[in-house]
């Protein structure tokens, strides 16, 4: 046998080797952790983190995006765009039926249609663009939009439209139907027991409509309310996954180094979040644009990267998140200049006057990242004053423009049409909310830009008017951004495949195994 | 006896319903409510949306309508729904309040015994290395914050020697039955119960110490003595039963402080208790868990406090049931 026919036979019994060691392996059971513990588990009626992630196991939507935000299949199997962009064609996966038993059918995305307007904030304002929603037949869901809307496709994961079993739903009273607190999806996990405080139980679907799938035997969602504890269950090998931000980032580190230990910050392609300082442009000092831009020069956004975020995350460079759609880099920059800041304080006129600085109530890392921007400002010259406040009293205060600066995050969801222009343009300005435009910045060009985006076609014509956007945004500065934020995935590293998608762990564990 | 049962059960009912008036503004007085929560929580909100919500909680209703709707809902043992978290508030409480009570009568026995028995020790062998060791002991846990506490017993138990399990009421997914199911509990209620207990137990060791040496002073103290009673039973039966009164007082007082103190504990060992509920209903503004909430611990603060006074009766047969 001759050298070269030798080293081809090993390559490929190597090749085959490899390929075989990642072919998945049925059966197991998971504990991850969950924090804070949900409310319900009923995604149309509550949509705060916990409850997609436990629920992304139990409910479906029509579409799931790869890490790249390309759209594929889940309940649907296919779709078509009309010419004109503004009438979508679904066809629903045939065969698919709820956990109990009765088929899913496109009735029950008419009604879940029906239901997200009146208990999902997000999906109703998505909503609002679609003029009428018809099913020919069973396995067919026709969206007809009022207009063509660039994003439109990217609507439909199961967190931001999940389908709702229409038999069980349809005439009852929702906020107090008792499939809320036992789900009935038609995901790869169904609910089994929720043990109040304790945990919660998730078993296979043995009739899933993708065959061979889910690997997993159970998935037990660990209810542990104390960040140190979560830390010290995933050390003592209590629990094999910790979702991102299940730890404090600076535990982070210390349990990256543990035997067999996996990290990943893939998983948050789609909500990219974003964290930004809300500063008030319609009062106080932060109503002129000067000191606004001060602000950006004063904080030393590298320090919060790698001190207080451990290295994790990025410096944002303005309103869209790198990650997304239509992103660019070529806009003015604010690198952290103290001196440049106090000159533009001068200019500005200003005297000292006092600054309300509002922290987010998230935990220890965000307490410290308040106090460092706090001394940043304080550096610089300015009079800041910290309100300390829990969730919802930061919530009230920012929702009643109650403040000069303060803390956020928000997802960007894929597409600046989704998640970037609802905090700029001056139609999203008003008293009561907690998120959109509260900082009420109202420039008409702005609104000009965000309106052509979302509805221009073809992409590249998007390109270029959100291209156009973020450099006038960033000039204008009506937000202080500060970190893309990462939070990292921590598992075993016999946990594989968990999360697959751009969408992360919330996108349930139907392509997780565990090697054993 | 009954009648003095029946005018306490009475004045409680009153107190309790005192209790929930004045909580029921206080809460509001907090910035913030559920709507703003929730629609915080949903990544998006538009007023409309905020609007619903509040209709659908009846936060919409002028304040003394829904007053009265809470009050009314009380009088018949109907605490309200958590639309938080789409369940009736007293099936939520129920499905806590058994371990809430088994962590909180574990520490409550665990502090009054050891606090009794250290105490009494202290003071027998007043002056002496015993004493002081008991007393030094007693001040660093009265000292020490209980958070602390449990993390250095998570760290030193679970982390280092690995003997006790670090969090959770049971082993998840354990499936123990029976006896092995007690040992299972018991097994996680040690850490738990024992940072709980210690804090009290450091109240009422010195607290049975020092009024243990007043009463050893008194003159009836010797005159047993004269009379030439054994050492044993004139501590047991004269000294100690006379110094238990204010320790009595001071346990009542604290069953109501237990419950707070289990908000802390139930945290840190993910203790699935009534504690961790109140805490999450605070923040989450979820009015009416977080009222009914304060009705059942109000509830047994008053009860315990009932019970004190009939044990007051037990230790000293002197004190009459004066209403």
């Amino acid at each position: 046998m001759s050298k070269r026919v030798l080293l081809g036979l090993l390559l490929s019994i190597s090749v085959a080797a490899a390929a075989a060691a990642q072919e998945p392996k049925t059966g197991g059971v998971i504990n991850a952790v969950i924090q804070p513990e949900p409310p319900g588990l009923m995604l149309a009626m509550v949509q705060n983190g916990p409850v997609q992630m436990v629920s992304g196991n139990i409910f479906e939507g029509l579409l799931r995006y790869s890490p790249k935000l390309e759209p594929q299949p889940e309940l649907a199997e296919s779709w078509t765009v009309s010419e004109d962009a503004k009438t979508y064609t679904f066809k629903l996966k045939k065969g698919v039926t709820w956990h109990d038993g009765k088929p899913f059918t496109s009735a029950d995305v008419l009604f879940s249609v029906e239901m997200l307007k009146q208990t999902h904030a997000r999906a109703r304002s998505n909503l609002m663009q679609v003029d009428k929603v018809e099913a020919p037949d069973d396995t067919t869901v026709v969206f007809t939009l009022k207009q063509p809307f660039g994003p439109f496709l990217g609507i439909f994961e199961v967190g931001s439209m999940p389908m709702v079993p229409k038999h069980l739903y349809d005439g009852t009273d929702w906020k107090t139907n008792a499939y809320n607190n036992a789900p009935i999806g038609t995901g790869p996990f169904m609910f089994k027991e929720w043990q109040k405080g304790s945990f919660i139980r998730l078993v296979k679907n043995p009739n899933y409509h993708e065959k061979g799938k889910p690997y997993l035997d159970e998935i037990y969602w660990q209810i542990i309310p104390d960040a140190a504890a979560r830390s010290v269950a995933f050390e003592t090998g209590k629990v094999d996954v910790l979702p991102g931000g299940s730890v404090e980032n600076f535990d982070v580190p210390r349990l990256s180094k543990l035997k067999d230990t996996c990290v990943t910050g893939a998983g948050w392609e789609f909500f990219s979040p974003l964290a930004w300082l809300w500063l008030n442009n319609r009062q106080g000092p932060t109503a002129n644009k000067k000191v606004r831009q001060a602000i950006m020069y004063a904080i030393d956004r590298d320090f919060a990267k790698d001190v207080i975020w451990n290295g994790l995350g990025k410096v944002a460079t303005g309103p869209s998140a790198s990650s997304i759609k239509f992103y660019t880099d070529d806009v003015p920059k604010y690198p952290y200049d103290p001196a440049k800041a106090k000159a533009l304080l001068k200019e500005a006129g200003y005297n000292g006057e006092k600054v309300r600085l509002l922290p987010l109530a998230y935990g220890e890392t965000w307490q410290r990242w308040g106090e460092a921007v706090k001394q940043n400002l304080q550096d610089v010259g300015m009079n800041i004053e910290t309100i300390s406040t829990d969730v919802a009293g930061g919530n009230q205060k920012i929702s009643d423009w109650d403040y000069d600066i303060a803390f956020t995050y928000l997802y960007q969801y894929g597409d600046p049409a989704l998640g970037v222009g609802r905090n700029y343009v001056s139609s999203a300005i008003a008293k009561g909310q907690v998120f959109n435009n509260v900082e009420g910045y109202s420039n008409p060009e702005i609104d000009k830009l965000f309106a052509d985006g979302a509805v221009a076609t073809p992409d590249s014509k998007r390109k270029e008017i959100y291209e156009k956007a973020q450099k006038i945004l960033v000039e204008d500065v009506p937000v202080a951004w500060q970190l893309e934020l990462q939070f990292p995935t921590i598992t075993r590293c016999k946990v594989k495949d968990l999360i697959t998608t751009a969408i992360g762990v919330n996108d349930g564990f139907k392509d997780a195994w565990l090697d054993k | 006896m009954l009648s003095f049962i029946a005018q306490r059960v009475v004045k409680g009912v009153i107190v309790l319903l005192a209790i929930v008036v004045l909580n029921f503004f206080l809460i509001r007085l907090a910035p913030g409510d559920p709507a703003i929560v929730m629609a915080g929580e949903a990544g998006a909100s538009d007023q409309v949306f905020v609007k619903q919500l509040r209709e659908k909680f009846g936060l919409d209703k002028p304040l003394p309508e829904q007053l009265l709707i809470y009050v009314k809902g009380v009088a018949t043992l109907d605490l309200g729904f958590s639309f938080r978290q789409q369940a009736p508030v007293a099936k939520l409480i129920m499905e806590r309040l058994p371990a809430t009570l088994l962590l909180t009568l574990t520490a409550f026995a665990i502090s009054l015994a050891l606090g009794i028995l250290f105490g009494t020790l202290a003071a027998r062998f007043a002056g002496t290395w015993l004493d002081t060791s008991v007393t030094v002991f007693a001040l660093i846990f009265y000292a020490t914050p209980i958070f602390w506490v449990a993390l250095m017993g998570i760290l030193l138990f679970s982390v280092t020697v690995d003997w006790l399990p670090s969090f959770g009421y049971e082993t998840v997914g354990g499936n123990y039955r029976g006896f092995a199911h007690v040992l299972d509990v018991a097994a996680h209620l040690i850490m738990p119960a024992m940072t709980l207990g210690l804090f009290f137990m450091a109240t009422y060791t010195r607290m049975t110490r020092a009024s243990m040496l007043e009463v050893k002073r008194l003159d009836f103290v010797k005159t047993a003595r004269a009379k030439g009673l054994s050492d044993g039973v004139i501590q047991r039966r004269h000294v100690l039963r006379n110094a238990l009164l204010p320790v009595v007082t001071l346990a009542g007082v604290h069953s109501g402080t237990l419950i707070g103190g289990a908000v802390i504990t139930e945290t840190v060992f993910a203790w699935p208790g009534i504690g961790r509920l109140m805490y999450d209903a605070l923040l989450q503004r979820d009015y009416n868990l977080l009222l009914g909430v304060f009705v059942i611990c109000s509830a047994m603060v008053l009860i315990f406090n009932l019970i004190t006074d009939l044990v007051y009766r037990l230790v000293d047969p002197r004190i009459e049931f004066a209403a």
